[in-house]
């Protein structure tokens, strides 16, 4: 199921992930996130940017708590928590801000 | 948000009236050609398609496993059609869909079996109920052994103890090799050779991941807890399904092991490349898979030069360890005789409270009052502990002695008869979500009824599966996903490490004057 962005066709899996991490932009993820009646903000993008920079250092999204330390640090100990992520995606964190952030889904018994 | 039903709950469980088919268009994603060929299983041209020679192959396939496993062949030939189960899967509560009665779902893989395998079915075919082996078929049994999470809460009501797990292997299996194998198993088990585990967490990121927490339980407690990674020369090598180092709330379970280790004065690692104790080589019914992944962790010991393995909070991958793990990657008489081989966590944390050698405050959990969900594959198909049922004693001795407040739940819904969470044996995948809710009805109804009756806050689990699937599906049933908390969670709470609340934390000792725990 190829997703259309700026007239360009990209690959995605059954659920909707991107087949290839290279081919990312940041209009994928708008597009993406429209397309679940979600209007990314300034917010959202911070941990869009935030997984994408993980990823490529560790090949892998980053655990819940890494990701809420790093939240916490960067925006205030308030928003270090996953309350305020599932606030932002409410689908899960870790598998719908991966999808908007062209990252494969985290798999196992999570 | 979803495109079904949730069940209701009700004051108490009805047997529903049957839907035929309600479920019939429930399948998960198909093994790509390249998850099949990681696998070492063979696959159609298109994604799912079958095999050339594909009826053949299975036909093959099934007289092979009738042969190798007695239990097999005893189930196809024993069942009298009593009725005993009907009643008795969560997924055939959840659906009312009659393919969901362990009878039905064994008859699919049956039907067939009467048909090649006996005298009555090859030349009376109509009178036997068998049934030519027929693409239909094939379609079927892929929905339907994979609406069974081979908990064997059935087999607990059989009076012959016929085993529909067994049967949902041996049909898995059978599948895979003719080119439907399911994506989610397939794609994440080739993950645990190429990098230690089923998320795919390298080396570099777990190393980090628990460098954190080590900062975290520091930052609460002001004590040093170390999370050792690949430490050759430790005592116990702690074996723990991947997701206690990635999600919420197994997370909390996995410091609450740290904490106890911590506090008994034992030298412990975790191994990067056995970073994982799920085994879903079971799931898949795949006897060489399950070797292949049993044999890693023996491996690692044996590098690691350790003496003990301990299992973390994790339910099917202890059924392999306390059945198998011998059979599969034994002998391992190199490990220290003198404990159990392998230990299960909770009976370390368990012989740790016995000798009074822990620091416990209850009253850090009085904010909650306690459930238990037994998991399926601790409570019926091994033991914790050495007293018959002590599965069932150990994990709620353990949380009375850290929780003040503790409830169970309605009698048939525990222990041996406790019902699956609705999400394990290899259906924790998103693509199964309807199946999941649904087959978490009986649970869910429980719970309900407790939280109702007497004010329960929480429920507590020993089981990644669980504590995944109850994060997701709790809200489809009116509660919050925090609902959910590991047993090492609570003691994590209680727990007061020596030196805690202290000011210069850093100049203390790490608990050297503890003495070996058993």
């Amino acid at each position: 199921m190829p997703i259309e962005v700026n007239g360009k066709s990209f690959e995605t899996d059954e659920e909707g992930y991107l087949a290839n991490l290279n081919e990312w932009e940041p209009d994928i993820a708008t597009a993406m996130a429209a397309a679940e009646d979600c209007d990314l903000t300034d917010e959202h993008w911070d941990i869009i940017n935030f997984l994408r920079e993980y990823y490529e250092e560790y090949q892998i999204a980053p655990a819940v708590r890494v990701l809420t330390k790093a939240v916490g640090k960067r925006l205030g100990k308030e928003k270090g928590n996953s309350k305020y992520l599932y606030e932002l995606f409410p689908y899960g964190p870790g598998k719908q801000a991966c999808k908007y952030a062209g990252l494969p889904k985290p798999t196992g018994c999570v | 948000m979803a495109d079904f039903e949730t069940p209701q709950t009700r004051e108490f469980p009805i047997i529903p009236t049957i839907v035929e088919g309600a479920m019939s268009h429930s399948a998960p994603f198909l093994a790509s050609e390249e998850f099949q060929t990681d696998m070492g299983f063979p696959s159609g041209e298109e994604t799912g398609q079958l095999i050339d020679g594909w009826k053949e192959k299975f036909l093959e396939l099934l007289k092979d496993k009738l042969g190798k496993y007695r239990s097999l062949q005893v189930f196809m030939d024993t069942c009298v059609k009593c009725g005993a189960c009907t009643d008795k899967c969560h997924y055939f509560i959840g659906t009312a869909d009659p393919k969901n009665m362990p009878v039905a779902r064994q008859d699919l893989l049956r039907k067939i079996y009467r048909r090649y395998f006996t005298w009555a079915g090859r030349v009376f075919p109509k009178l036997v109920g068998a049934i030519d082996l027929t693409e239909e078929v094939i379609d079927e049994m892929y929905s339907y052994y994979h609406q069974c999470s081979e908990c064997r809460r059935c087999a607990v009501f059989c009076p012959f103890g016929i085993d529909t797990a067994e049967v949902t292997m041996a049909a898995r299996d059978i599948l895979s090799m003719v080119g439907k194998g399911q994506k989610y198993s397939n794609q994440i088990i080739p993950k645990i050779f190429k990098i230690g585990n089923n998320l795919g967490l390298p080396e570099p990121a777990l190393a980090d991941t628990l460098e954190g927490l080590e900062e975290e339980i520091e930052e609460e407690t002001g004590v040093k807890v170390r999370m050792p990674l690949d430490e050759k020369g430790a005592d116990i090598l702690l074996v723990t399904p991947s997701a206690d180092f990635f999600a919420e709330p197994h997370v909390d379970g996995l410091m609450g092991y740290a904490k106890v280790f911590h506090a008994a004065g034992v030298s412990w690692t975790i191994s990067s490349k056995a970073s994982e104790a799920a085994n879903f080589g079971l799931f898949i019914g795949s006897y060489e898979q399950m070797r292949k992944i049993s044999l890693r962790i023996r491996d690692e010991a044996k590098r690691l030069g350790v003496k003990r393995i301990i299992f973390g909070e994790c339910g099917h991958a202890w059924r392999v360890a306390y059945n198998h793990l011998n059979t599969l990657a034994g002998p391992w008489d190199f490990l220290d005789q003198n404990y159990p081989i392998p230990q299960h966590i909770l009976e370390f944390t368990k012989d740790c409270l016995d000798r009074g050698i822990l620091n416990i405050d209850k009253s850090e959990n009085d904010h909650m009052t306690l459930t238990f969900h037994d998991s399926c594959n601790i409570a019926r198909a091994s033991r914790i502990g050495e007293e018959p049922g002590s599965q069932f004693t150990i994990p709620r001795e353990v949380i009375k002695a850290v929780c003040n407040n503790y409830v169970d739940m309605a009698p048939e819904t525990i222990h041996d008869a406790t019902f699956c969470c609705g999400g394990g044996g290899g259906l924790l995948t998103d693509d199964l979500m309807e199946i999941r809710v649904k087959g978490a009805q009986p649970r869910m109804e429980a719970l309900t009824n407790v939280v109702k009756d007497s004010g329960v806050t929480h429920m507590a689990a020993i089981c990644a599966i669980c504590k995944s699937q109850f994060t997701k599906v709790l809200p489809y049933y009116g509660m919050t996903m925090d609902q959910i908390v590991s047993v090492h969670q609570l003691v994590s709470s209680a727990i007061i490490l020596e030196g805690q609340g202290e000011d210069n934390s850093d100049e203390l000792e790490n608990g050297d004057e503890t003495e070996e725990a058993a």
